[in-house]
């Protein structure tokens, strides 16, 4: 056991740039380990010597840390800051720790070293690509009770959190003349020739720190510094322009259209102690001029058995833990290429102190300046050979290397950790998103960005631009750059290099040699895919999922692809690439919904008098986004008894209700009467000033679009009322048709359904009650009618009061602006309150409506209803030759008899109230599927008729009166007798009141 | 007899709240609004009566000396902002040429941002280009806030006015508060 302070056994002094000092303490599985500030959780790990951190997805094989960096497919963890903050299948080449970080490996039980899940290791013959598309087909009712569920309960990796995340996320829309996505060598020269333009400039990188590969290069300067020192030096310089936004801890995950790119920033999951408002991670949605793709390459590894074993990792991976952590991925480390990058991270560990047993490269004469740098250092390199299989379990132990070519002497060679490299693979996913065409490099076997379909342009090595000052060069003239020049020096060229399984894995084979770790697929895999006839490189990769997961094949799609095109005879363009899709690499929730939670999840909108219903106890109905009363409960009442009583209330004394969410639009101009003639199936032209008119709008096919009272102010101005749910689009509609169909017309429409608090006082107690608060408007019944509007004072403040009803009772709808709502409300409640005033709700007003045969848009119309079917024929101006829908209503099967209309229903038992909805048959002993011919739309009891009543469309309904039909319930069929639509006052002479 | 002039305004919002370090969100006073629709050839006359030049571009304003504002907000359409007691109704009532006037002045709820950062504050919601040389100072803009539609109008470097609908001026209020605290950050 090393001591508590040390940073780990792994750890080579005078290695890396952390400081020994700044020790970090973490937890791994509940053992309590030591790193150094700026580990990532990787990099602390294998500074303690653990390399098994997780088991796989579908074999629990053990696993290892493959990479240092975002395209890692093994190590991934759960990190846990409490209950609500618990995050699954984070990687831990990119977790950063902090003092106090808990990480926990996966998909183990009960531990990571001896897990009862890798018995699916060895019945893995069993379980082939596919093998659930196969072995689950029978018994079909299996596949939902049984397999289905045991799968999904085996399958999946990692946890979810159990509550509720409590962080914050943010967001920030930005716009740049650049955005320049990858801060290594590229990404740097590019952005700071730009900068140095003038021009405003957005970098960002997925590191903690800027430099890309420089971080882990070794001998290689530019401008004459150490080329990591000249990486911090320029994004310092950077950082300190005020036209430029560096931003590191970022992704890139998204390229959308117009130079589009969501990038999503981790502000606290790297810190101990976040502050309290401090947002876990900001989404920025960038608006580009121009994109920079700066984003390098990934190294992939070499395809032979038993690759995946802990330990087993890419050789850029080991650089990086050596040269940026300090960190020994192993104290005997082998070797197996087929390119010469390993061969400069095999000389690093090597002056390091490092024993390199051998270099195995499959190439069979390597030649270039690192392979003899390598044997002079006494390090034996074996061309021409390779890796057939690894030994040991929970970490790599051994190699066997044999001859490419077969025969030969089999080596067995001892070692506690290999690095590899199969060469790299441009990181061309954001051009793909971008809806750019790769093109195939046949030499280098890779793909690399060719026909933009965006203003943007590729750098660097995602460009297959290897030698760094040509990066250098390119990134500068990419921008345009005046005065910038950059010089470099040294680096290692990436020659070499293959795609597809190594020797001794292939076809002949039947060797795990994993080509994608996080979803188990081996090279035999996807030649198994392609015996099965999956010729397309779509179909090879959902039959055998590789790429398909949480990586998105980052490591695997370039050798899955080789072997699907070698099984295939086919070379490898002509099998083609999947389609990269965002995210780059996985997006949280939080960072996308942002803002968008609790309060701001979405407008709650309230209205003016919305606090004087709190405060009495009202329940509030939710209508879109409004809030309304929804009734007034008094002590001892239940909802039921509170709705009786209100809707009494208003027939024996008067109700005040809060009509404030009703739609309002004023139609101005003199043009005005026109345009509504053109807009309503009623006329308009002949409506005198003070005069009101219930109109009914439809749609061109004649169906009932929304209705609602309008009033004329004035020759050439209109209030117009619609439904609280039909204003935005009622006011779409109308400025629709008035700048495409009638542009001719002086008329203007302007929204003004939040200018007006809008008070309904209801009852035959209703003038008596405002009257004496009311200024310049005679109120009696000859001066004012029902259905009149006038404009004067109320409590002092100007008003709209419309003689109108939605009740059946003479009553008045009291207009005035939004902010006066309240106190105007309280002033006619507290002056009604002695004769009986009664606030009413929703429910109550819905009630009051049917009693009268009212209908609701949308409650008893379906869009489907004319207004011939809900009995509104005297809506529609018969002389009129024009409006919308005229020509719809006309249509044959809108005019054919055999339609529902509009009806009312009272139950023969006159205690049951009908489900809305329910079906209406008229023989109830017909089989099932009986005969439908209707449904009820509206139900409910009515205190003030002492019975049930409900509305209902029902076939040729109008000619059914006083016939018997039948509502069939789960509990008994329901007798009804079709009556008319008004239930109450069938006269109507109580609006006159 | 109830009291005539008990009726009181009740603003929908309370500059009772903490904003961010550096920015700060509060409810604007009342004001008088009118929603202004006109044609081109009424643009002068109107412009005489307003004693403004009514902005005939994308994105401008023009201010009065005494403070009556006209923001453009379409082709023929502008959002006149005065003083709570201005005349500016009754000036439109005496012109003689083809227009809309609507009253609109408590339909609108204003709020003000400012400070540094006060751009930032605005970009976390609104996908505007708020810099400087995209939106100087008087420019303006129907616009997006989160998921609600507002106006907004640069007054100064460091200073916006916000302008939206009443049943949406919590969201917008709220909306700016959370933001305003990522921008101190």
């Amino acid at each position: 056991m090393s001591s508590s302070l040390s940073s780990g056994s792994n750890r080579i002094a005078g290695k890396g740039r952390l400081t020994p000092a700044k020790t970090v303490r973490f937890t791994f599985d509940g053992q309590n380990l030591t790193g150094l500030e700026g580990d990532t959780l990787a990099s602390a790990l294998l500074a303690n010597g653990i390399h098994l951190v997780g088991r796989s997805f579908k074999y629990h094989r053990p696993r290892g840390i493959l990479s240092a960096g975002s395209e890692e497919p093994n190590a991934l963890v759960d990190i846990e800051r409490d209950k609500a903050r618990r995050q699954p299948n984070v990687r831990a080449t990119v977790q950063e720790i902090y003092d106090g970080l808990k990480a926990k490996s996966q998909n183990r039980w009960p531990s990571l070293t001896f897990d009862v899940g890798s018995v699916n290791d060895l019945f893995s013959p069993m379980l082939p690509a596919g093998f659930y598309y196969k072995t689950f087909m029978w018994p079909k009712f299996a596949w939902k009770s049984i397999y289905e569920p045991k799968i999904r309960a085996a399958a999946g990796l990692g946890v979810v959190p159990g509550e509720a995340d409590t962080d914050r996320y943010a967001n920030r829309f930005a716009h740049c003349d650049l955005l320049v996505v990858g801060g290594g060598a590229a990404g740097l020269a590019a952005a700071l020739g730009a900068a140095e333009t003038g021009a405003k400039v957005i970098l960002c990188d997925e590191q903690p720190e800027m430099g890309g590969a420089l971080r882990y290069e070794s001998g290689v300067t530019i401008d004459g510094l150490d080329a990591y020192a000249w990486a911090e030096a320029t994004a310092a310089r950077l950082r300190n322009m005020s036209n430029v936004t560096v931003l590191s801890r970022t992704t890139a995950f998204g390229y959308y259209a117009q130079n589009f790119v969501g990038l999503v920033e981790r502000i606290s999951d790297h810190l101990s102690r976040p502050a309290a408002d401090m947002p876990r991670e900001r989404l920025w949605q960038v608006r580009a001029r121009k994109v920079v793709l700066a984003t390098g390459a990934i190294e992939r590894h070499m395809v032979f058995a038993n690759n995946d074993r802990p330990g087993i990792m890419l050789a850029s991976a080991a650089r990086l833990f050596l040269n940026h952590h300090g960190v020994a991925v192993g104290r005997k480390v082998g070797v197996y290429t087929a390119n010469d990058s390993a061969y400069a991270a095999a000389i690093d560990l090597k002056r390091a102190g490092i024993d390199i047993p051998v270099i195995v490269d499959t190439r069979d004469n390597p030649a270039s300046p690192v392979v003899e740098e390598a044997r002079a250092l006494g390090i034996e390199v074996l061309a021409g050979h390779a890796v057939f299989s690894a030994g040991g379990k929970r970490r790599v132990s051994s190699i066997q290397v044999k001859p490419n070519k077969g025969g030969g002497n089999e080596r067995r060679i001892t070692v506690d950790a290999l690095i590899m490299s199969a060469g790299w693979t441009p990181s061309v996913h954001l051009f793909s998103q971008s809806r750019g065409k790769v093109a195939w490099d046949a030499a280098n076997e890779r793909f690399l960005p060719g026909d933009h379909a965006q203003d943007c342009v590729s750098v660097g090595a995602c460009n297959g631009t290897d030698d760094l000052q040509a990066t250098l060069d390119e990134a500068l003239s990419a921008v345009a750059a005046s005065g910038t020049r950059l010089a470099a020096s040294g680096g290692s060229g990436w020659v070499g290099g293959m795609v597809g399984s190594a020797p001794g894995a292939g076809a002949d084979t039947t060797v795990k040699a994993f080509v994608d770790f996080q979803n188990d697929v081996t090279a035999k895999d996807v030649r198994l895919a392609v015996r099965e006839g999956m010729h397309s490189i779509e179909h090879v990769k959902r039959f055998t999922t590789n790429g398909m997961a949480t990586d998105q094949g980052k490591t695997s799609n370039m050798h899955g692809l080789a072997i699907a095109a070698e099984a295939l005879g086919k070379p490898i363009p002509a099998v083609g690439l999947t389609t990269f899709r965002a995210p780059f690499t996985p997006v949280t929730f939080g960072s996308i919904v942002n803002n968008a939670r609790h309060g701001l999840f979405d407008p709650t909108r309230r209205t003016p008098i919305h606090a004087w219903h709190a405060a009495q106890g009202a329940p509030f109905e939710d209508v879109g986004q409004w809030k309304r009363a929804w009734y007034y409960p008094q002590a001892g009442e239940d909802m039921h008894a509170a709705i009786n009583r209100e809707c009494v209330a208003v027939r024996n004394h008067a109700g005040i209700f809060d009509a404030s969410t009703l739609g309002k639009i004023e139609v101005v101009g003199p043009d005005a009467a026109k345009f509504l003639e053109l807009l309503y199936t009623n006329p308009w032209e002949k409506l005198g000033v003070g005069r009101c008119r219930y109109g009914i709008m439809l749609r061109e096919d004649g169906f009932i679009y929304d209705d609602g009272v309008v009033g004329r102010l004035a020759e050439d101005r209109f209030h117009v009322t619609t439904t609280t749910g039909g204003a935005p689009r009622v006011m779409h509609h109308m400025e629709d048709y008035l700048q495409t169909e009638f542009p001719h017309l002086d008329v203007w429409l302007t929204s003004t359904t939040e200018q007006w608090a809008v008070i309904a006082v209801q009852g035959p107690k209703a003038r008596q009650i405002i009257a004496p608060l009311v200024e310049g408007i005679d109120l009696s019944n000859e001066a004012m009618p029902h259905m009149s509007v006038r404009e004067g004072r109320i409590c002092g403040v100007p008003t709209r009061l419309f003689r109108m009803s939605f009740t059946g009772e003479a009553g008045y709808e009291i207009n005035v602006p939004a902010d006066y709502g309240q106190a105007v409300w309280e002033a006619v409640h507290a002056a009604g309150k002695p004769l009986g005033l009664t606030p009413y709700g929703t429910e109550a007003m819905h009630i009051l409506r049917a009693e009268k045969g009212y209908i609701i848009v949308g409650q008893d119309t379906d869009g489907t209803v004319t207004p011939h079917d809900a009995g509104l024929s005297w809506a529609i101006g018969k002389n009129k030759t024009d409006y919308v829908g005229i020509r719809g209503l006309l249509r044959r099967d809108l005019v054919a008899p055999g339609r529902k209309q509009l009806v009312g229903l009272r139950t023969k038992n006159p205690r049951t109230v009908l489900e809305e909805g329910a079906q209406i048959v008229a023989n109830p002993n017909q089989p099932v599927p009986m005969t439908m011919i209707g449904h009820v739309t509206s139900s409910y009891w009515s205190e003030n008729c002492g019975r049930s009543i409900a509305l209902a469309l029902v076939v040729d309904g109008t000619k059914r009166m006083g016939e018997t039909l039948y509502v069939p319930m789960p509990d008994g069929v329901i007798e009804v007798e079709v009556t008319g639509t008004v239930f109450f006052d069938e006269k109507g002479e109580r609006l006159n009141g | 007899m109830a009291d005539m002039s008990s009726a009181t305004r009740l603003h929908p919002l309370r500059a009772d709240r903490q904003s961010g370090r550096t920015v700060s969100v509060t409810p604007a006073g009342d004001a008088t609004r009118i929603s202004l629709r006109a044609r081109p050839d009424a643009v002068a006359k109107l412009s005489r009566l307003l004693g403004l030049s009514l902005p005939t571009r994308p994105k401008s304003t023009a201010v009065a000396k005494d403070g009556r504002a006209a923001l453009w907000l379409g082709p023929d359409e502008w959002l006149l902002i005065d003083a709570p007691d201005s005349d500016v109704a009754a000036v439109l009532a005496r012109a003689d040429v083809l227009h809309s006037a609507v009253d609109v002045s408590h339909r609108n709820v204003g709020i003000i941002v400012s400070g540094e950062g006060a751009d930032r504050t605005i970009s976390g919601g609104c996908p505007q280009d708020l810099s400087l040389a995209a939106f100087p100072v008087g420019a303006a803009s129907r616009t997006v806030l989160g998921k609600i539609e507002v106006i907004v109008w640069r007054t100064g470097e460091d200073s916006f006015r916000i302008e939206c609908w009443r049943s949406f001026s919590e969201y917008a209020y709220s909306f700016l508060q959370e933001s305003a605290k990522d921008c101190g950050i």
